[in-house]
């Protein structure tokens, strides 16, 4: 089942170059895409595009094959995709770790002891079992990165939009990361720079260049 | 999951630190036990007699009883003695500038400064009153996590808007200090030396705006963060407090000192 279509979206940041002329992108479900790319091509704004943080000049953006118009549809979306942020410093703004990892499901309207099972859960398949009363700014930039994911996954998703998610991840770490999402039954669209972490970790890959995606050579 | 993958999660596992409960608190002795709604009730409470106080007397009073809470709170002395100092480089002010009055003559020019006494003794009033608020200030708040206080201020029913606004702004002074320390770095790596000259002044401003842009930037991507996890104007807070029957003694005893401490104050004891 298609969860995200994006068609002939165009979008520029004011005063630049357009990022995007009639970009297409989609993602289903059971898929798992790569997207490579060099710096600035645009791979965060795509992602911040599908989930209605920014809006494209022209497109159209379907979840679930219904048109998306308005904020409303757009939250609906965001319970579905969960987007993993490129700075963990953005993602985790609460001021305890089991607080952070709560945000989403309380929001979500779920019972304190749901959250609570979903938290311990969540935390404890990242191997950060007693990280619950953790400050966040005293984290590693790793610790922060798998607390940034956690966060996401708590709040149950179909699929994630992943933003360069090995980024200061040391190997012990990354391995981690990359054995929870295999043995998830999670689709994702995963951005990186990283052309090794995407072949292991994804069923095709594409490349994000001049502001279209195109099979790679 | 595969013995590999397990033995690296509980590898990763087992080098966490011990999760530390006190580590942005100062006190390890009883104060840092008790409930911060306790405290924060009757800091504010005894913040608000202080401030209304009129008698160096019952000043000097407040001051006593804020240097044993810092005893009791078991602070340390470095600490103690450093931030002290910091309050009272503001006092120093009032002993220099108080006790001196300006008088104008018949001519414009015509200025002459005397000696004032009564600006001296309304410079020691202000000295110890604000001393006696910052020893209890010290002692009660700065002997639970700033969290904790946070979420005690979430419980007493303060504005939600306002207490989302002090978690996100003690959240991201971090992250701004960690990023002016990078810049700072990425300045004296290039030869930067600040000095009493234009290039300096120059130098700080373009650092301020850095930090302004940054900081407008990042905010905005904190919101789309919200948004993402289905932000729509709560910010949840975890309950973990407990009231003991040491926080009822508390409240009880401190109330009682504080009706002694007005009674003195406002019923008619001449102080003089």
């Amino acid at each position: 089942m298609e969860l995200i279509r994006l068609e002939g979206v165009s979008f520029a940041y004011s005063g630049r170059p357009p990022v995007f002329q009639g970009m297409d992108f989609a993602l289903s479900e059971g898929q798992r895409l790569g997207i490579l790319g060099p710096n600035g091509a645009g791979k965060s704004t795509l992602f911040q595009i599908c989930l209605g943080l920014l809006h494209p000049q022209q497109g159209r953006i379907y979840a679930k094959g219904g048109l998306c118009q308005g904020e409303k549809d757009f939250r609906a979306l965001r319970r579905e995709l969960g987007y993993l942020f490129q700075d963990p410093d953005d993602q985790l703004f609460c001021l305890t770790v089991a607080e952070d990892v709560a945000f989403g499901p309380l929001n979500l309207g779920k019972g304190r002891q749901e959250v609570q099972r979903l938290v311990e859960g969540t935390l404890n398949s990242l191997g950060l079992g007693d990280y619950g009363h953790r400050l966040t700014y005293q984290l590693s930039g790793g610790e922060k990165r798998l607390i940034s994911l956690a966060t996401v996954l708590a709040m149950q998703p179909k699929a994630l939009l992943l933003d360069e998610p090995s980024t200061g991840l040391d190997s012990e770490r990354a391995a981690v990361m990359e054995r929870v999402l295999d043995e998830s039954n999670l689709s994702w669209a995963m951005v990186s720079h990283d052309l090794g972490l995407l072949e292991r970790t994804c069923h095709n890959i594409v490349r994000l260049e001049g502001g279209l995606l195109k099979d790679l050579p | 999951m595969s013995e590999a993958a397990s033995q690296a999660a509980a590898q990763a596992a087992v080098r966490v630190e011990p999760a530390p409960t006190l580590d942005n608190a100062l006190a390890v002795g009883p104060v840092g036990r008790l409930d911060p709604r306790a405290k924060l009730v009757v800091v504010f409470a005894y913040s608000l007699l202080m401030a209304l106080a009129y008698s160096p007397l019952m000043a000097a009073l407040g001051v006593l009883l804020g240097l044993g809470l810092v005893a009791w709170a078991r602070l340390g002395w470095k600490v103690f003695l450093s931030r002290l100092v910091a309050v009272n480089l503001f006092t120093a002010f009032l002993w220099l500038f108080l006790p001196w009055q300006l008088s104008l003559g018949q001519g414009a020019w015509d200025l002459s400064l005397a000696y004032n006494p009564d600006g001296l003794s309304l410079a020691l009033l202000v000295t110890l009153k604000a001393n006696a608020i910052f020893l209890a200030l010290l002692a009660l708040l700065g002997s639970s996590p700033v969290n904790d206080i946070f979420h005690a201020l979430a419980h007493l029913k303060v504005p939600s808007k306002l207490v989302t606004m002090f978690l996100l702004f003690y959240r991201y002074l971090h992250v701004m200090r960690q990023e002016y320390q990078r810049l700072r770095q990425a300045m004296q790596v290039r030869g930067f030396q600040p000095g009493s000259n234009l290039h300096t002044y120059k130098t700080y401003a373009q650092l301020t705006g850095i930090l302004l842009v940054r900081s407008l930037d990042r905010s905005e991507r904190v919101y789309q963060a919200m948004l993402c996890r289905g932000f729509g104007g709560t910010f949840w807070l975890l309950d973990h407090f407990s009231w003991r029957r040491a926080d009822t003694g508390f409240c009880l005893v401190s109330g009682l000192v504080l009706l002694v401490l007005a009674l003195l104050q406002w019923s008619g004891i001449s102080w003089n």
